[in-house]
């Protein structure tokens, strides 16, 4: 019998291609940026103050994207910026998602006693109000890099904690997993080896929408000055200076937050374009 | 003796009746049951639904531990083994489930659906997961597919592939083939038939349908309100029915001349 399923053709996945493009480039840029950002991101000079970007009249030669009211290059800023949003985005999303989606998966494929335990704890946790409560945490912890990955981290298990313990509840219900038993697999077996394909695609979906939440999170923190010193470039404290100049210079508060956008965008698209290529039952 | 069964009592939390505080009441839903499978013998189980049949399988195969009572497989006790001590013995009874779009994992390969009790047992797999799919009448390529890649039929035959391919002493079938259409329906019983002659099995087949019953079993045993209401076999089931409830039953067989009966 021939075997036509190879001659289906799937569509390309644009959503995958273009989301993967930004966040690569996005990577590459991050990775390279003393290499390639034209200006130093601290360097300030204020003869230089308030440059626009290259299209308008009255520009310097090496400042693409303008420089802000101290005279430090918007572009270079950007790129240098992408290393800690990157970091944060990749670091803070799996510590969330491994920590998460664990206690999930035990709560809603044991149920009784670890899924009592967990579930009320999940639910007193997500009665603090979130911003609030990271404010509050970097206050304690002191500002840096850590301490947002913690704070992202601890305020943002519950959500991975809850939809895989409801994923896990649906799955544990089916055959599948009786049948397991039945040919003689251990019940941590049966976790790992049958429930845990079937929720990863879930997983994946949410890792990704939490990598751009991440993103999120270190902008606002940033935003009300309590992310990482000012020595390094954010794009969240970019952001919250071009704000008080945002009828002289408004370039210092828009290129920032379309690179935010566009990224945190792209976290969110990825997730669903390699749900629709790998997930063999959307094949 | 395969099983002998000895005052099987069953029962299970009643949860539509549970109060707010404390503990849902016990709903018993096997009340009481004995029988006996010899070694080779093919036992139909029938009842309508909620007569514990699926219960009583489930029970069988240690998937539910039974309340109070014995069920004993091979000379052993198993009622209340736990599972590290039925580990062993599992190798040696499967279940072939109602469902194959539930009980086939959907992101595993036929392959490896099939290959994975093997595995566990710590049996060479190799060559075994081409036999058990000839032996079911799939093609070889089949085992690089997915279940939702397949019919309704193709799928019970994936789910039997798995039971046998361990090569069991026993097989439990519940309600196998009530998903499939008419003529799947017919190609499973005879595969069915056919492994059961050829690999010497003991087969226990619970099915809500008497017409499939009489093919295939040569005893059968009749279930209401988790008590049995008749033991016999199947020929004299048909021919001299004894208890009310089966007559209902055997009217209930569909046939193609409304006049005729099956006597």
């Amino acid at each position: 019998m021939r075997d036509a399923r190879a001659d289906v053709r799937r569509p390309v996945g644009l959503r995958l291609w273009l989301s993967g493009g930004w966040l690569s480039l996005l990577t590459l840029a991050a990775i390279f940026a003393p290499l390639i950002a034209p200006q130093d991101p601290l360097a300030q000079d204020l003869f230089l103050g308030r440059l626009p970007p290259f299209w308008e009249s009255g520009t310097e030669p090496g400042f693409y994207l303008g420089t802000d009211s101290l005279g430090r290059d918007v572009l270079s800023r950007i790129l240098y910026g992408a290393r800690l949003a990157l970091i944060v985005a990749l670091v803070a999303g799996t510590l969330t998602c491994l920590i998460g989606a664990t206690l999930g998966l035990i709560a809603g494929y044991y149920r009784g006693w670890p899924d009592r335990i967990i579930s009320r704890f999940v639910d007193i946790w997500m009665a603090f109000p979130p911003v609030l409560f990271s404010i509050l945490l970097i206050a304690v912890l002191g500002p840096g890099l850590v301490s947002i990955i913690i704070a992202i981290v601890i305020i943002d298990w519950t959500r991975f904690a809850r939809v895989i313990r409801a994923e896990a509840i649906s799955q544990g219900a089916m055959d599948y997993v009786a049948s397991a038993q039945v040919a003689g697999r251990t019940k941590f077996g049966t976790m790992l080896a049958e429930i845990l394909p079937n929720v990863l695609p879930t997983i994946v979906a949410l890792l990704t929408l939490e990598m751009g939440i991440a993103v999120i999170i270190e902008a606002i923190l940033s935003f009300v000055n309590l992310s990482i010193s000012t020595d390094s470039p954010t794009w969240g404290g970019m952001i919250s200076e071009g704000r008080i100049s945002v009828h002289q210079a408004w370039w210092v508060l828009v290129f920032p937050l379309i690179t935010l956008f566009l990224t945190v965008l792209s976290f969110s698209q990825l997730g669903e374009g390699l749900k629709d290529r790998f997930d063999p039952v959307l094949r | 003796m395969m099983y002998q069964i000895r005052d099987l009592h069953l029962s299970l939390p009643d949860m539509t009746r549970k109060p707010i505080l404390g503990h849902a009441p016990q709903m018993n839903i096997l009340k009481g049951l004995s029988f006996d499978i010899p070694k080779g013998a093919v036992l139909g189980i029938v009842g309508g639904s909620g007569s514990g049949k699926s219960t009583l399988g489930r029970a069988m195969v240690r998937l539910l531990e039974p309340t109070a009572g014995q069920i004993m497989f091979d000379g052993k006790d198993i009622s209340h083994a736990s599972e590290d001590e039925l580990r062993p013995l599992r190798k040696r009874f499967q279940m072939i489930f109602q469902d194959p779009m539930s009980s086939l994992n959907p992101r595993r390969r036929v392959g490896g659906i099939i290959a994975g009790p093997l595995r566990l047992h710590g049996v060479d797999v190799s060559g075994k997961v081409d036999e058990a799919l000839e032996m079911v009448g799939l093609p070889r390529h089949f085992a690089t597919r997915y279940p939702h890649e397949l019919s309704g039929g193709q799928r019970q035959r994936v789910g039997i592939a798995r039971a046998i391919a361990l090569r069991p002493d026993f097989i439990l079938a519940d309600e196998i083939v009530s998903g499939l259409d008419v003529s799947s329906q017919a190609q499973v019983l005879n595969l069915l038939e056919e492994l059961v002659r050829d690999l010497g099995l003991t087969l226990a087949f619970i099915s809500h349908d008497l017409s499939v019953i009489r093919r295939l079993c040569s005893r059968v045993i009749v279930l209401r309100n988790g008590e049995i209401v008749e033991a016999t076999e199947t020929v004299k089931l048909f021919d001299t029915p004894q208890a009310d409830y089966t007559k209902e039953l055997l009217q209930a067989i569909p046939l193609p001349d409304p006049g005729q009966t099956w006597t």
